[in-house]
């Protein structure tokens, strides 16, 4: 899908000097500084950017919308010749939902848990008079049949909380559909979905805007799935437009430093070789099953990993990577199988652990917002365990502090007596680190603690992770859904399905083939910056299954 | 459905246990208070030969647990024993009375429910506007005063003043309907006051809280009217709150009324009560206290479950 092919270019959307302001402490500050944005009918651009780039508010921008606590304070808004800010609310509102559609990044939080979902996706025709409610439900079947849900007849009268994540997403965008709108926004859309949804929930969205020759605006901070989806993309940092191309110019040829290290991400790699193994494993899980109350989540786990090692843990939500690190950390007392440390066999329950045990292994998490105390300064955060683990006080502690914090690359005499609200996201996962590292552990489990963060923030974390475990011969279990991350960082490999290990190895051995079948559902369904990408892949796969139809 | 069964089936039980407990309770620290009814009717004079056989009369010389297990072997069949002070039995003496108690405080519920409510909700919707602040200031206000001088208040404007209604709210067992209502609307009326601004806030809150969920900014998107976004798509979700807010404002328009009853001379439970425990008429007040905790075991029970009800998370499991 590029520009040359589409004929039909008439003018749908266009925004001029779009200026919007934020309020924070009674403060008016500009977010969005004089954007431009054009978008014909039946074509898709692509807004990409890091988090506070101001990426969803112009998407709403575009349906004449703003946050609340949010103003749109200049610039004008034409869609389809006419200014959004020049109607009245009235008029605004009811162009919503028939004519401009907005799809969200959680599905799972932006279905009203109270409704049914074929109730939600008939009440924008029902109540603009587009539809009856007998028309709207019928049309409703047919578009989840279209979209390949399962069960499309009776999956409407479930409640969002019965359908899985991306199903809703899917669900969603027939809502979106309902009134068939002319311009879709989409924002984040795939964002919260495993890889392997996420392919299918792609397919599907290309599928509908050519179907119904939607135009849309695709967000995203992922380069390689708006390579997928767009026509034309345009990049933004800090409420500007950096740059604006056809997406295929954009990718082969970017002319601005910042689309260039944006385009750059990717290709870190872990700089040492890996030790040589010792011959007693730092930690070992043997046979290990586990359960939340009668659910079993973890089947027969048995892995190893060594000092100075990362071992990265993959696989999909709900695939009981989480749970190994409870199980390890003593959170979650297995049913059976036991954790060893140094050989030695760790008592299941944390509570039973000896101190130094406890300070042996120590965890980074996924939020650093809800991971830190947001009452405690900084001194006091990593302080705490210093005194805890190993009773440091007064200036030996102060001291240790200090180093600690040059060791995560923040400034001690800036930083010292902040509170976590005061940092970056990068910031407060940079200081989770410290944290860990005060209590001197030689193991520290990772739990997806890049996910949160931009592209360019988690590669600096990746580099700090991989620089100290080189100082200090630190193992690393690395639990994470993200191959890419995997490639950048892991010595070992293991892939999890359902509470169960598929497969494991060394990186090169689990990256190359034969792969196990899962492994290669996973590796195959990480979008490439290549736009063809998702048309070759769906063409392999297609291929596949005819041949093992055939067989 | 097998599984809400279940649950109250739970619940009740568990409110059994609350029940019992609460009679231990009672039956000791009655027991504990100085003086009993024997000294209370004799008086200050009475000789210790005629206060013991007064006692014995009245089956106050058994040990404790011997009192309490016959006390509750008949108040499990509904037998509570007879008055001490006027020996005519508890369950006719309570049994006008707690219909006269529930009366009232259906009539205060019909009129303060929904009222709470619109009002709750229209301040969600025009929040921080003039009629939201308004709205606020009445009814802290009215909630801020003391019920007798409310209930003084409404008599000095309507009774005294304006002579559209009666002070004494005086009612028998064939006293008719309309009539009926009409004579207890002024105490209704204070008990009103009195609980509106608690279920109305909580409404408001409810509401308030859930306008920045992502579903709802979802409903403005696809272009649905203000009313509709807080009726249609946040109500449903805040009514777990409300529902519970208002079940104990009904358990206190029953057992919390004693002051708006004997200001206005209603012949309710909560007056029995305290007469009862100035005559040191253990076994009524006992009755009393037992049926009132039943009631608030009950109401709370009730908010539970149409909690769950209103819940598809809880109704419909995966």
């Amino acid at each position: 899908m590029t520009t040359e092919e589409k004929t039909d270019s008439e003018l749908l959307l266009e925004i001029k000097g779009l200026r919007i302001e934020g309020q924070t402490d009674d403060v008016w500050v500009q977010i969005v500084k004089g954007v431009d944005v054009t978008l014909n009918r039946g074509e898709i651009l692509g807004l990409i950017g890091e988090s506070g780039a101001g990426k969803s508010t112009i998407g709403l921008a575009a349906m004449g919308y703003a946050q609340p606590g949010c103003r749109i304070s200049a610039g004008e808004i034409f869609f389809d010749g006419v200014d959004l800010r020049d109607l009245r609310h009235r008029e605004r509102r009811a162009m919503r939902g028939i004519k401009i559609a907005y799809v969200a990044q959680s599905a799972a939080a932006s279905f009203n848990p109270a409704h049914k979902l074929i109730d939600q996706f008939s009440e924008t025709p029902v109540q603009h008079g587009v539809n009856t409610r007998e028309e709207a439900d019928a049309d409703g079947i047919d578009l989840f049949t279209r979209l390949q849900m399962p069960n499309p007849d009776t999956i409407g009268f479930r409640y969002p909380h019965q359908v899985s994540g991306g199903q809703l997403q899917r669900a969603m965008t027939a809502m979106a559909l309902s009134c068939r709108p002319d311009l879709i926004i989409f924002d984040e859309p795939t964002t919260a979905l495993d890889v392997t949804t996420q392919i299918e929930v792609l397919v599907t969205i290309r599928d509908i805007v050519e179907q119904f020759n939607t135009a849309a605006i695709y967000i995203t901070h992922d380069l390689a799935v708006v390579a997928q989806m767009a026509d034309k993309i345009t990049v933004l940092r800090y409420g500007e437009v950096v740059e604006e191309a056809a997406t295929r110019l954009m990718l082969s040829d970017p002319q601005e430093n910042y689309t260039k290290s944006l385009w750059a991400v990717r290709s870190f790699r872990k700089t040492a070789d890996v030790p040589d193994l010792e011959p007693v494993p730092l930690c070992k899980v043997e046979n290990v099953d586990a359960a939340y109350g009668d659910v079993p989540v973890l089947h027969d786990i048995t892995f190893e990993i060594h000092k100075g090692y990362t071992v990265a843990i993959v696989g999909e939500s709900g695939s009981g990577k989480s749970t190994a690190a409870r199980v390890i950390t003593g959170l979650l007392p297995p049913k059976q199988g036991q954790v060893f440390y140094k050989g030695e066999a760790l008592p299941p329950d944390y509570r039973r652990r000896t101190k130094d045990q406890l300070r042996q292994v120590q965890m980074i998490y996924q939020m650093a917002d809800t991971a830190l105390n947001p009452r405690q300064r900084i001194r006091d955060i990593i302080g705490r365990p210093l005194t805890f683990y190993l009773g440091m006080k007064g200036k030996k502690k102060e001291a240790r502090i200090r180093e600690l914090l040059n060791m995560i690359e923040l400034e001690p005499n800036d930083f010292i007596g902040r509170f976590p609200g005061e940092l970056s996201g990068g910031q407060k996962q940079r200081l989770c680190i410290a944290r860990a590292l005060a209590a001197e552990p030689e193991f520290i489990i990772c739990d997806e603690v890049t996910s949160a963060l931009d592209q360019l923030v988690a590669e600096g974390i990746l580099r700090l992770l991989d620089r100290l475990q080189q100082e200090l011969s630190l193992a690393y279990m690395f639990i994470t859904h993200d191959l890419a991350t995997v490639r950048a960082i892991a010595d070992r490999v293991i892939v999890m399905l359902q509470g169960k290990i598929v497969e494991q190895g060394s990186k090169l051995s689990v990256f190359s083939p034969p792969h196990h079948e899962y492994t290669e559902l996973l590796l195959s369904s990480v979008p490439e910056m290549d736009p063809d990408w998702l048309d070759r892949t769906l063409e392999e796969r297609k291929h596949l299954s005819i041949k093992s139809a055939g067989q | 459905m097998g599984k809400i069964l279940k649950l109250i089936g739970q619940r009740l039980a568990i409110g059994l246990l609350v029940l019992w407990i609460v009679s231990l309770i009672i039956f000791a620290g009655l027991e504990f208070l100085p003086g009993d009814l024997a000294q209370e009717i004799l008086g200050q004079s009475a000789t210790p030969e005629s206060l013991a056989a007064f006692r014995k009369e009245l089956g106050l010389d058994q040990p404790m647990h011997t009192r309490y297990l016959g006390w509750l072997g008949g108040a499990l069949k509904g037998d509570f024993g007879v008055s001490l002070a006027n020996q005519r039995e508890i369950s006719e003496l309570i049994g006008i009375r707690f219909a006269n108690t529930i009366f009232l405080a259906v009539l205060a519920a019909i009129i303060s429910v929904p009222i709470a409510l619109t009002l709750g909700i229209l301040a969600a919707l025009y929040r921080n506007s003039l009629y939201d602040r308004m709205v606020n200031i009445l009814t802290l206000s009215s909630i801020s005063f003391p019920e007798f001088f409310i209930a003084y208040i409404l008599i000095y404007i309507f009774s005294v003043n304006l002579d559209i209604f009666p002070s004494l709210a005086n009612v028998s067992a064939d006293t008719p309907l309309w009539e009926r209502i009409y004579t207890c609307l002024l105490p209704a009326l204070t008990l009103t006051l009195v609980v509106v601004a608690h279920m109305m806030r909580m409404t408001r809150a409810s509401i308030i809280n859930l306008l920045a969920s992502p579903y709802i900014e979802m409903a403005n998107l696809k272009g649905m009217k203000k009313a509709r976004v807080i009726l249609y798509h946040a109500l449903p979700n805040a009514l777990a709150p409300i529902i519970n807010v208002v079940a104990i404002n009904l358990a206190y328009l029953i057992v919390g009324v004693v002051i708006v009853e004997v200001v206005f001379v209603y012949p309710g439970l909560g007056q029995l009560i305290v007469d009862s425990v100035q005559k040191r008429d253990m076994p009524v007040v006992q009755a009393c206290s037992l049926i009132f905790a039943g009631t608030y075991v009950l109401l709370n029970l009730t908010a539970d479950i149409l909690s769950i009800i209103t819940n598809p998370r809880m109704l419909y499991p995966k």
